[in-house]
């Protein structure tokens, strides 16, 4: 016991806890590794259905903020009944798995580990739990199908409150905002609409109909895919850049012409 | 001085020319000989000149195409996202200059950002104007037709935000009319006057186009002429320098130096507004759509010159008073009428008074000509420096939703910041402001007493090492010693301890510590050490010389 004790006060003892731990660390980590590598060889062969694979992705990366049965904690809401489409959207925007908790989850890079594939397989697993919204065909997000009149309207009466006239997004209250449209694809747009992520209402197809939303959708892409006709399209926020460009540089350019033109030759006294 | 008395064949051709026939050669030969001083902000003013000129001619162009009216017409122009789309013909009209007229929209931006430089130069020549006291007699009127300039041209860029009909013009159109509606008695009449019934109804476009192309430019138009001859009449003030005096005007004559100055201004100010207006997008209306009464965006902002009154309606809490504790014998909405109309009272009044304020608390009646450099009048030039950040603060706040968004600050707390800061912040500004006039004054005064530093270090028989100054250059001498104590009432009371005429009762006694704060000197500048060399010319230093090695090391430490 003696020795023990005097080995516990060693000036290198910290620093051998200090490896234990992470090698301790290290091997449960490769454990669950491990554990998750048979459902991917298995879902590679085709052997396991999307829901079962999408439950044990979901119980590694899901189940530590919504819950092992997805019944939601403190920290994370129920995933029972928002359909796949949320799981898809909030999956393939990066912005779950979350970094960290805030006044709101950003758009981000997607997880390593993400693939359309594994997406497809937790949104599976996520729609087998209470049904919902279901991720929106191809043809229901095509914007060439879409009238972009009349969806500027649609656009202009439901979105731009938030977002913007031209998508570019803005504040809301207490940390919160609305993000900018740019990099959002039709299919997150409709998304987004059916499901309404985090500060976002939800607009359900009764609000508007899915043909309005592909309307709508045709209008946001060809607006931002639209080359500024007028120049430099400062952010497209309207008078805030303007007036700063108008002082920065209007004003700043007119009064070094000033100086310029009122300068003298320095008199030799 | 001989250079002045023959008549450049220039002028003297013309001249005889226009004198036989309606007999102005005098008039002539007189003032195209008139001279100007020089100094860069003396050109500020005109960037508002020039733009006005450029806004006239751009608009004369908009008019051609532009159709002051609200009817509802269906979109059938080139711009796609808009097919169909149900519009006024302002607003497709105005589409139409953007799309379709050849340069129609070179002409709308290089209006809209010479609507911005307007304003902004008129800015900035206030800016000059009141920090260096230019607005003294005889000049008050010409500063009151300049504060009325700068208000209507407020109201000249309002009702022509309005006149394109979009999304962001109506969001500001319905911001005017809730500051109409918040009126007490006579704001639903107003409103109802003005729009020809509820709001937006189907007349504001026109006569908003009534107003902002024929009687506000033709106001303004007749108030820059007389703003410009008074100007001319009572000559140009001139920054204190090497012989310039209140009695006279040194500079260069208008022909030919001054008139190829501001010609060359003008082409300078027609190509930062041409430049602006062709790589850089302003008011892209096509984005904003069509304005409908329950249409509202994010970032929805007005031109720059109208943040500062967007921002005090986003800081004001949302009070309202209700007569006799109900809606229905009137409310009093404070969240709309006081930020409408109190910081605009307080700047617009506030600079319209504020020659006369000085006045009485000064006690000066003597015409001025040359200036005051800012640090000069410190109390004056803090009084400047806190509105500035009084109108800066507000200004800020305008914009607090795209500040919030770029910056990720929560919005809340903006404006909680805001409304401490727009108390505070004038409040830190004087006192700052103040204390670095007093330092450059210091400064100045160390100039004039012990020269400026010549690089030298020398080597005493002590062992210690002291850098030699040199005396300022004539030109600077001169500059710095242009200064001249603040006017002060006589304040002293006399024997029996009653204080003069007019110092009595509570005004009087509150005027004559406010002189006494104003007026004075603060800083003398010292004579230098005099041994004769008084305004020591040559290289050596007075000071040096004169043994008080004490003061000199106060400079070199």
């Amino acid at each position: 016991m003696i020795r023990t004790t005097a080995w516990r006060r060693h000036p290198l003892a910290r620093y051998a806890v200090l490896i234990l731990a992470l090698a301790l660390v290290g091997m449960v980590y490769a454990a669950f590794v491990q554990a998750s590598k048979p459902a991917d060889a298995a879902l590679a062969s085709g052997k396991v259905d999307d829901v079962a694979a999408g439950k044990s992705l979901f119980q590694v990366h899901c189940a530590s903020c919504h819950g092992l049965n997805a019944e939601g904690t403190l920290t994370g809401p129920t995933l029972i009944g928002v359909g796949a489409a949320a799981v898809d959207f909030q999956v393939s925007t990066g912005r779950m798995p979350a970094a960290n908790p805030g006044a709101q989850m950003p758009r981000k890079p997607m997880a390593g580990w993400v693939t359309p594939e594994k997406i497809r397989q937790l949104s599976a697993y996520v729609q087998s739990l209470g049904g919902g919204p279901a991720v929106p065909t191809k043809d229901q997000v095509d914007p060439a199908k879409g009238d972009a009149g009349k969806g500027g309207q649609l656009f202009r009466a439901n979105c731009i409150q938030c977002h913007n006239w031209a998508g570019a997004g803005g504040a809301l209250t207490r940390g919160k905002y609305a993000p900018n449209l740019n990099e959002a694809t039709p299919e997150q747009i409709y998304e987004a609409m059916v499901t309404g992520p985090q500060a976002m209402p939800v607009f359900n197809d009764t609000t508007i109909t899915p043909e309005e939303k592909r309307d709508m959708i045709a209008y946001i892409t060809q607006v931002r895919e639209q080359k500024d006709p007028g120049g430099f399209g400062l952010g497209r926020i309207g008078p805030v850049t303007e007036g700063l460009v108008g002082w920065v540089v209007g004003i700043s350019a007119l009064a070094l012409a000033a100086i310029w033109i009122t300068a003298k030759k320095r008199q030799k006294s | 001085m001989s250079e002045l008395t023959t008549v450049p064949k220039a002028i003297a051709g013309p001249s005889s020319y226009l004198d036989d026939r309606i007999g102005a050669g005098n008039f002539l030969k007189r003032n195209l000989r008139k001279v100007f001083p020089d100094h860069w902000s003396f050109l500020l003013g005109e960037i508002a000149l020039y733009s006005f000129i450029i806004l006239l001619l751009t608009g004369t162009f908009l008019t051609l195409w532009f159709k002051p009216s609200m009817m509802e017409v269906p979109y059938d122009g080139p711009y796609a996202p808009l097919k169909g789309v149900m519009m006024s013909e302002a607003y497709a009209s105005s589409l139409e200059i953007s799309f379709e007229v050849r340069g129609g929209l070179l002409m709308r931006q290089m209006h809209h950002w010479a609507a911005l430089l307007f304003v902004a130069g008129m800015t900035v020549h206030m800016l000059r104007v009141f920090f260096t006291g230019a607005y003294r007699k005889p000049r008050e009127l010409n500063w009151i037709i300049g504060v009325l300039l700068l208000t209507l041209a407020l109201a000249e860029g309002l009702t022509g935000y309005s006149l394109p009909d979009d999304l962001l013009s109506g969001a500001g159109l319905r911001i005017t009319e809730g500051v109409a509606i918040s009126l007490p008695l006579v704001g639903t009449y107003i409103t109802f006057f003005l729009f020809g019934g509820e709001f937006p109804g189907h007349d504001v476009i026109s006569r908003f186009y009534s107003l902002h192309i024929l009687l506000i430019p033709g106001i303004l138009l007749a108030l820059i002429s007389a703003h410009m001859v008074l100007m001319w009449v009572q000559k140009h003030t001139q920054m204190p320098g090497k012989g310039r005096t209140d009695k006279n005007v040194v500079g260069a004559p208008f022909y030919p130096a001054f008139m190829a100055k501001a010609g060359a201004y003008f082409l300078f100010t027609f190509a930062v507004i041409a430049g602006l207006a062709t790589f850089t997008q302003i008011n892209p209306i096509w984005i904003f759509g069509p304005y409908t009464p329950a249409d509202v965006s994010a970032g929805s902002q007005p031109d720059w010159y109208m943040g500062f009154l967007e921002g005090s309606l986003r800081l004001m809490p949302a009070w309202e008073i209700n007569m006799f504790g109900t809606a229905h014998a009137g409310t009093l909405p404070m969240s709309v009428i006081v930020p409408a109309l109190v910081p605009m009272g307080i700047i617009m009044t506030g600079l319209a008074l504020y020659p006369f304020l000085e006045q009485w608390v000064t006690g000066d009646r003597r015409e001025h000509h040359v200036v005051d450099r800012p640090r000069n009048n410190p109390h004056r030039t803090s009084i400047g420096m806190a509105g500035i950040t009084f109108y800066g603060v507000l200004w800020l706040l305008g914009a607090n939703d795209e500040l919030s968004a770029f910056f990720q600050i929560n919005l809340n707390w903006t404006t909680y910041a805001g409304r401490v800061l727009v108390f505070v912040g004038p409040a830190i500004a004087y006192m700052i402001t103040y204390r670095i006039c007093l330092g450059l004054q210091r400064s100045d005064a160390a100039v004039i007493s012990h020269g400026v530093e010549s690089g030298v270090i020398k080597r005493l028989p002590h062992g210690e090492f002291i850098e030699v100054h040199t005396a300022p250059a004539d030109d600077i001498e001169a500059h710095v010693r242009g200064k001249k104590p603040v006017p002060m009432l006589p304040v002293e009371e006399d024997r029996s301890g009653i204080p003069p005429k007019g110092m009595r009762g509570p005004v009087g006694k509150l005027r004559a510590r406010m002189s006494q704060a104003y007026g004075g000197e603060k800083i003398a500048l010292e004579e230098p050490h005099g041994d004769g060399h008084g305004h020591g010319h040559e290289e050596e230093p007075a000071a040096i010389g004169s043994g008080s090695d004490d003061e000199d090391r106060s400079l070199t430490r």
